[in-house]
């Protein structure tokens, strides 16, 4: 497996989509490529770091006055 | 030519269903309910696909506006998350364009690009890099490096990455197939990795 083959898979490796012979190919190529190996932890590292830090939160005061105005016109019909 | 029985529907009805139903028959409760659900994850999606913080609040107002006025359209086929979202994705854009008035602003502009879709950045990262970092260090950090990816990457990588939907909801609140959604979080995931990979890698620091 080259690193370009390996690399239109690492969707699906990700998502545990793949079959079991294409995941041993997978595993050996990242045994014996470095850099894909890095590819695969600092892509999962990304991902992980994204949704343990939300980076856009609601402010509850924001949240409640917009819920008050939705529900408020929900009562007049929209 | 095999005939088959008609299958009895037993499928478990999601919760979501059922207060949807009692809000079409007016119980405005039920829709507050649902709004509660989810008013953090449209808003975050929104705020992730304009970058604009008073665009967001006003988009999710408008969100939910909508899917009050169209419950009757909500056919069940489809998880009531997933049809909000894609409402919330259609009102972003349309909010997109009207800011933007020069440019044309869709799911496709510029993914075309190759930019990012190829590792060039090898050098591994600390354990827990994000601890070389205070919390808002780092979230200016996330929120710079996201918003420069073009926004059908973005808008893919929040979709699936940050709000957890799946591949196929992915695809269908976005109107896009499925191999595509698979390439762009690809191509998403990647230019991320690069662009954060300057901040977060070994004995490396906050750089200019």
């Amino acid at each position: 497996m080259t690193c370009t083959e390996f690399l239109a898979k690492m969707t699906d490796f990700f998502d545990g989509h793949v079959e079991p012979t294409l995941l041993s190919e997978i595993k050996t190529h990242l045994g014996e490529c470095h850099h894909c190996e890095v590819v695969v932890s600092t892509t999962r590292q990304t991902i992980e770091i994204y949704r343990d830090n939300e980076v856009y939160e609601l402010p509850t005061n924001v949240r409640e006055r917009t819920i008050s105005s939705i529900m408020a016109r929900c009562k007049e019909g929209c | 030519m095999t005939v088959t029985a008609p299958q009895i529907e037993e499928q478990e009805i999601h919760p979501d269903v059922a207060l949807v139903e009692l809000a079409r028959a007016g119980d405005q409760a039920a829709f507050e309910k649902l709004v509660r659900q989810y008013d953090r994850q449209i808003f975050r999606t929104a705020q992730h696909i304009t970058q604009n913080r008073e665009d967001a609040e006003d988009i999710t107002q408008d969100v939910f506006l909508k899917a009050y006025r169209k419950l009757d359209q909500f056919q069940g086929n489809s998880k009531f998350s997933t049809w909000l979202t894609r409402i919330a994705v259609n009102e972003s854009l349309m909010r997109l364009r009207k800011r933007k008035t020069s440019r044309t602003v869709s799911m496709d502009q510029d993914v075309q690009t190759e930019e990012g879709s190829i590792p060039r950045d090898f050098a591994d990262w600390s354990p827990n890099p994000e601890q070389n970092f205070t919390q808002s260090e780092l979230s200016e950090i996330l929120k710079k490096t996201i918003a420069g990816l073009a926004p059908g990457f973005r808008t893919v990588f929040t979709l699936r990455d940050i709000e957890n939907l799946s591949t196929e909801e992915t695809a269908e609140a976005l109107g896009l197939s499925v191999p595509a959604v698979k390439s762009r979080l690809l191509r998403a995931r990647l230019q991320l990795r690069e662009r954060l990979s300057r901040y977060l890698k070994k004995n490396e620091g906050l750089t200019s």
